[in-house]
């Protein structure tokens, strides 16, 4: 049969008012319904006609899932809560600016205000071999096509590859990871909370999706500790372009100096493999070590350890030893006097 | 933070446009002023073709090739067909046969049987349209393409230029690779231009041995369909001070107008009435009669506005009879929407070429000697112009006393290319802009010094000898534009600033000449006064968002002495009687029809003069126009508008009942059609012009470069102009600037990914192909303009559109090998990766030679 793309097919669109009763229409719908956030994601595949749900059940009139709310220890934020809400947000920006930080560089101004958290952090991977149809591993082939001789892979994995080279594009994961978030998961049996780091899987362990969520659950808020509040914060994305683009590779971590020693940090990057990576090795080096551009240096060499590039990413490596160290020893900012 | 986490690097105080006053001494010319279909832009009322609707109107989807080469071998819609709401399928076989096109000179080009069609069963590329559905709506004709079975016989592909030069290498289609034409014996005295046979397809392959003398990384340098030399080559590189021998490569790029080229078409009485968006308003219609087979006369084409060009636009596209002859079998209008995806693979791109260029400087550095190499990746189908316009506007821009010019076309199975703004220009300059680049570093000289010993200069020569004389250009001032750039870049403060780097951060400044042509001549002008009082000018330029549609029209409006305010302008409707103008392609318009409405303008200068003296007493040169009045100093005058109804009483040449017989066959149809209607004035530009036109910038650039990420930011731009007379000041800047951009886009990402093993692009989506964004760009971008009139046409412009493209470009990537050395990059775009590895290995890390990566 021939194949078309760019014409939306036709499916049921259910429209919820709560969380239960997504959840019930899930169940109903069992295996056949897609979840749609903001719809970034979603649109293209249905668009593409490669998902083909029966049935798309749209978060976006479920009150519950919106919002950023204070907490006893911290803050919760709904998963339908838009990234620009996120980005102008004045705890988040005041006390875990990590993750507006992130949150404001994601895609463009327009994607911001329709795209939410909930649906950054579960989005599928940009590879373009998968995006495009293509019968891959993940897509339940047999084959990854950007790890072929001549496959087209600048914009793929260096690290913890196995089988499929596909990389997470979420901006907001590693700062969530940095800020030790937790994520709230409404399954059949009950909610369930997840470490952040926990919520992403590599294909290891599932080579058809980037987090764990199995049919039928939803992710429904995102909570984040005080126990970084108020960090010494880093966040850096590079992409080629400077606005409506994913990242090459970004980098997100939190510390506390003590006399300009590192007391404790968490660090994480993304763009590098298919979850976004929490560095507990450069975590545990650092500690007790200066922060300064020399432990940033061991850092960088100590967060690059196994990573294989393929024929067009190498750049990758010495990109993310540099982000890691300029995470610790920072970056020289250029104030040119004449 | 550092800035690359930020959308806006710097927050910059955003200086004001040029405070320059242009136009010095005239009324409209070099002023500024809202153009009549600007509110409508804003606003959103301005219809596109997508806009309009139909009763009854179809919707038609398309099946595309998922193969780069392939023949249909099973194909069956039954079930498509048996679909409620499915109304017809048309396939290739149902197209017109390709007519042949007979030129306003009386020349028949043949038509070329192996020339692109709007449909095929044998896909020369991925994305080629093989069949379309028509339905009751678009969802329906998507379900229904699902349900065709279709098999193809996969055949040989190339998608690589070189690859297939290569001995034994698979050809992109069953003949071959390269275009070969067969050039007549010329005219006798008198008789029409004999007709060219149509091109037929060769092989051109390159030896082992052509491989092999290539060292790692140079592109080799095989035969060639094509070849011209100037000058004593061999013995300006053996007195030369500085020899310098380098391989560089262009991206392809998609044109990617924000309109994808959507078509609505109708038929009624006979005529097929098209909606679609084009460069050229006039001009398509022979376009679309040549596609359709059908006679000019029974083409209406609607296109007030055209979301952008760039050149895949110039007659539309040859999708647009799809609707029309859907429409035909239907007896229904049909509407095509053609999808982003799908403009990705059939709405053009430029052609990537290879370069190899050997230079021979002398110490002060003038290029003694040019050894220019060049091959195109143009897709399957009619050859594009690159390669040789390459060679000419390198010789034109940096004068090499002796030149050595080498090209070949070659065909692939990639989308089909066609002109994007400064065709080969482009390519030419940024292949060899930064070796002039890196001798000036070799040779201890300044960028601005080395560019300015070469550059042209008044009537400056191009290209190879013609009969034994070479070509010139018109005029040029590009010396004048570069002092006076350098002077307002402040050039010579910026490269003497201490420090270069800052931490991680470098800072480079690049500079860049550029020039392309600018401008044609022959076309007609026509205008009505009305007996109100109103002066309606005719136009039969697109409205691609040059407002070139209005703007030549001032030149017409400033002799005539009347208010813009009492002028109007009917333009996007073929039915609304148009005159023969240019395409609007190769920056023509705004030279072209300035002198055609300068000469319709003269033309009802002299009826007026006429009329008055007529019905007045005297001599028509004693009258004179001013305030809407023609009438003699110190005596009797009448109005416009009273000329207008004494000029539908005397009729004849007056009001259009007689024709000018030197007006072309279209023009004369239309004045004909407004007979009686006014003063009719119409006229063929019959200036005279010694020399070819071309328009010329010089550019400067300062970017800064984060040696850590590989990313970088263009901080500072400058491109000062020189475009003979200034017409619209603000349409100009936004010329000058807009195509910079498209130009940077070529420098700072833009590009095609193909997988080679199944000849799939990859790269269909702008996050993935990544156009330039306006937060890639210095958010102050300045230009100016030089305002010196051309000599030699009447009005002094010529058109711009194309010249900042190259420049834009070049500047970039010459401030980046000032900020980085000269072994980083080897081909454009370059980007994080470039920068980052070779940086990483002290040399050159990206393979120059392959293609699409």
């Amino acid at each position: 049969m021939a194949v078309i793309r760019d014409v939306m097919p036709a499916f049921e669109l259910l429209q919820p008012n709560s969380v239960d009763e997504a959840r019930h229409l899930l169940e109903q719908h069992a295996g056949d319904a897609w979840v749609l956030a903001g719809g970034l994601d979603s649109f293209d595949w249905l668009k593409d006609r490669i998902k083909k749900p029966k049935a798309v059940v749209d978060l976006s009139g479920i009150e519950e899932l919106k919002g950023v709310r204070s907490t006893g220890d911290g803050i919760e934020i709904g998963a339908m809560t838009t990234l620009t809400e996120i980005v102008q947000h004045p705890v988040v920006k005041e006390k875990y600016s990590l993750l507006s930080e992130a949150a404001s560089v994601v895609a463009s101004p327009q994607i911001r205000n329709q795209g939410t958290i909930g649906g950054n952090v579960s989005q599928d991977t940009r590879c373009w071999y998968y995006r495009a149809g293509w019968p891959c591993y993940r897509a339940g082939g047999n084959i990854c096509y950007a790890d072929t001789p001549e496959g087209r892979n600048r914009e793929h994995a260096i690290l913890h590859a196995d089988r499929c080279v596909a990389v997470n594009p979420s901006d907001t994961a590693p700062a969530l990871i940095a800020l030790a978030a937790k994520f709230v998961i409404r399954t059949r049996k009950g909610e369930r909370i997840v470490d952040a780091e926990d919520y992403f899987v590599g294909p290891e362990i599932d080579i058809t999706r980037l987090h764990i969520l199995q049919d039928g659950d939803l992710l429904t808020a995102i909570r984040i500790p005080s126990t970084w509040a108020g960090a010494k914060f880093y966040f850096e994305k590079v992409r080629d372009r400077n606005v409506w683009d994913f990242p090459l590779l970004n980098v997100a971590s939190a510390m506390f100096l003590s006399n300009g020693n590192i007391e404790k940090m968490r660090i994480a990057v993304n763009g590098a493999a298919a979850r976004p990576l929490r560095l507990k090795a450069v975590e545990n080096a650092v500690r007790g070590m200066p922060a300064n551009a020399a432990t940033g240096q061991t850092a960088g060499q100590l967060a690059v350890q196994g990573a294989v590039p393929l024929q067009f990413n190498a750049y990758k490596i010495p990109l993310m030893r540099n982000l890691v160290k300029r995470a610790i020893g920072g970056v020289e900012e250029a104030k040119w006097t004449s | 933070m550092p800035e690359t986490t930020s959308e806006k690097p710097t927050e910059k105080k955003v200086e004001q446009p040029s405070e320059r006053v242009y136009g010095v001494g005239r009324r409209l010319i070099g002023k500024n002023y809202v153009t009549p279909d600007l509110y409508a832009k804003v606003t959103g009322q301005a219809k596109y073709a997508e806009d309009y609707h139909a009763d009854g109107m179809l919707w038609c989807k398309l099946l595309l090739s998922p193969l780069p080469h392939a023949r249909v071998k099973h194909l069956d819609t039954r079930k498509a067909l048996a679909m409620p709401g499915v109304k017809a399928i048309l396939m290739a076989d149902e197209l017109p046969p390709p007519a042949d096109n007979l030129t306003d000179n009386g020349t028949v080009i043949k038509a070329n049987p192996k020339a692109e069609r709007a449909l095929t069963m044998e896909p020369l590329y991925q994305g080629e349209p093989i069949l379309a559905v028509a339905a009751v709506d678009e969802f329906t004709a998507a379900e229904a393409i699902e349900k065709i079975e279709i098999e193809f016989e996969p055949l040989p592909f190339a998608i690589d230029p070189l690859e297939t030069l290569r001995p034994g290498s698979p050809n992109p289609r069953m003949e071959g690779n390269i275009w070969v034409q067969a050039h007549p014996a010329p005219a006798a005295a008198g008789a029409a231009p004999p007709s060219p046979p149509p091109p037929t397809i060769g092989q051109l392959k390159w030896t082992e041995a052509d491989f092999a003398n290539a060292k790692e990384g140079q592109l080799p340098t095989g035969k060639t369909p094509d070849e011209w030399t100037y000058g004593d080559v061999d013995g300006g590189f053996k007195t030369a001070a500085l020899v310098l021998d380098e391989t560089f490569v262009t991206p392809d790029t998609s044109h990617q107008t924000l309109e994808t080229r959507s078509a609505l078409a109708y038929w009624q009485n006979g005529k097929v009435y098209v909606h679609t968006g084009t460069q050229s308003t006039a001009q398509t219609v022979p376009a679309i009669a040549r596609w359709l087979n059908i006679d000019r006369s029974n083409v209406v084409l609607i296109s007030e506005y055209t979301g952008g060009g760039f050149g895949s636009k110039i007659t539309g596209g040859i999708s647009l009879i799809i609707p029309a002859l859907l429409s035909k079998k239907t007896n229904a209008p049909v509407m095509m929407r053609i999808s982003r995806e799908e403009e990705t693979y059939i709405g053009r791109a430029r052609p990537s070429l290879m370069g190899r260029m050997k230079i021979g400087f002398s110490k002060e550095g003038r290029i003694q000697a040019l050894d220019m190499f060049v091959i195109a990746n143009n897709g399957p189908y009619d050859a594009v112009g690159d390669v040789p316009s390459s060679g000419r506007i390198v010789s034109l821009l940096y004068q090499p006393q002796a030149m050595h010019w080498r090209g070949a076309t070659i065909l692939t199975n990639t989308p089909p290319r066609s002109a994007q703004s400064s065709p080969g220009g482009l390519q030419g300059i940024i292949i060899i802009e930064p070796i002039i680049a890196k001798a000036a570093r070799q040779l201890g000289l300044d960028q601005v010094a080395i560019r300015r010993i070469n550059c042209p200069e008044g009537k400056a020569p191009f290209g190879p000898a013609i009969n034994g004389k070479r070509q010139y250009s018109t005029s040029a001032f590009l010396k004048e534009a570069l002092d006076r750039g350098a002077e307002q870049f402040k050039w010579q403060e910026r490269i003497s600033r201490t420090p270069k780097r800052v931490g991680s951060k470098v800072r480079g400044v690049g500079v860049s000449l550029s020039t392309y042509v600018g401008g044609t001549i022959g076309f007609d002008g026509l205008l009505v006064i009305t007996p109100d009082g109103r002066v309606r000018f005719q136009s039969g330029i697109g409205n691609l968002g040059t407002e070139s549609v209005m703007d030549v029209h001032r030149a017409g409006a400033e002799i005539l002495g009347v208010p813009w305010e009492k002028c109007e302008i009917t333009w996007g409707d073929t039915a609304k009687n148009l005159p023969f103008t240019c395409v609007s392609g190769g920056s023509q318009t705004t030279h072209a029809m300035t002198r055609a409405a300068y000469a319709a303008a003269m033309d009802a200068k002299k009826k007026l003069q006429e009329i008055a003296a007529k019905t007045l007493g005297g001599k028509p040169e004693q009258y004179e126009l001013a305030n809407e009045r023609v009438f003699r100093k110190g005596g009797a005058g009448m109005t416009l508008a009273q000329a207008a109804k004494r000029a539908i009483q005397l009729g004849g040449i007056y009001d259009g009942h007689e024709v000018a017989p030197d007006l072309n066959r279209l023009t004369k149809a239309s004045v004909t059609a407004l007979a009686g209607q006014g003063l009719v004035a119409a006229a063929k530009d019959q200036y005279p012009r010694d020399g070819g036109t071309f328009s010329f910038v010089a550019c400067f650039a300062e970017v800064e470069v984060d040696i850590e990420t590989g990313k970088y930011h263009i901080t500072d731009y400058l491109a000062y102009a020189d475009v003979g007379s200034v017409i619209h000041p603000r349409a100009l800047g936004g010329q000058v600037l807009g195509r910079s951009v498209l130009g940077m886009g070529h420098a700072l990402g833009q590009k095609w990914v193909f997988d080679p093993h199944y000849g799939a692009m990859l790269s269909t989506r702008f996050y993935q192909s990544k156009p330039p964004t306006i937060l890639d760009v210095p958010v102050d971008m300045r230009w100016e303009a030089l305002d010196i009139p051309d000599p030699e046409t009447p009005v002094g412009a010529r058109g711009v559109g194309e010249p900042p493209v190259g420049g834009g470009c070049a500047a970039v990537l010459n401030a980046l090998s000032d900020a980085l050395g000269d072994e980083i990059f080897r081909r454009a775009p370059v980007n994080a990766d470039t920068i980052l590895a070779s940086f990483e290995a002290g040399r050159p890390m990206q393979h120059p030679l392959m293609a699409h990566i």
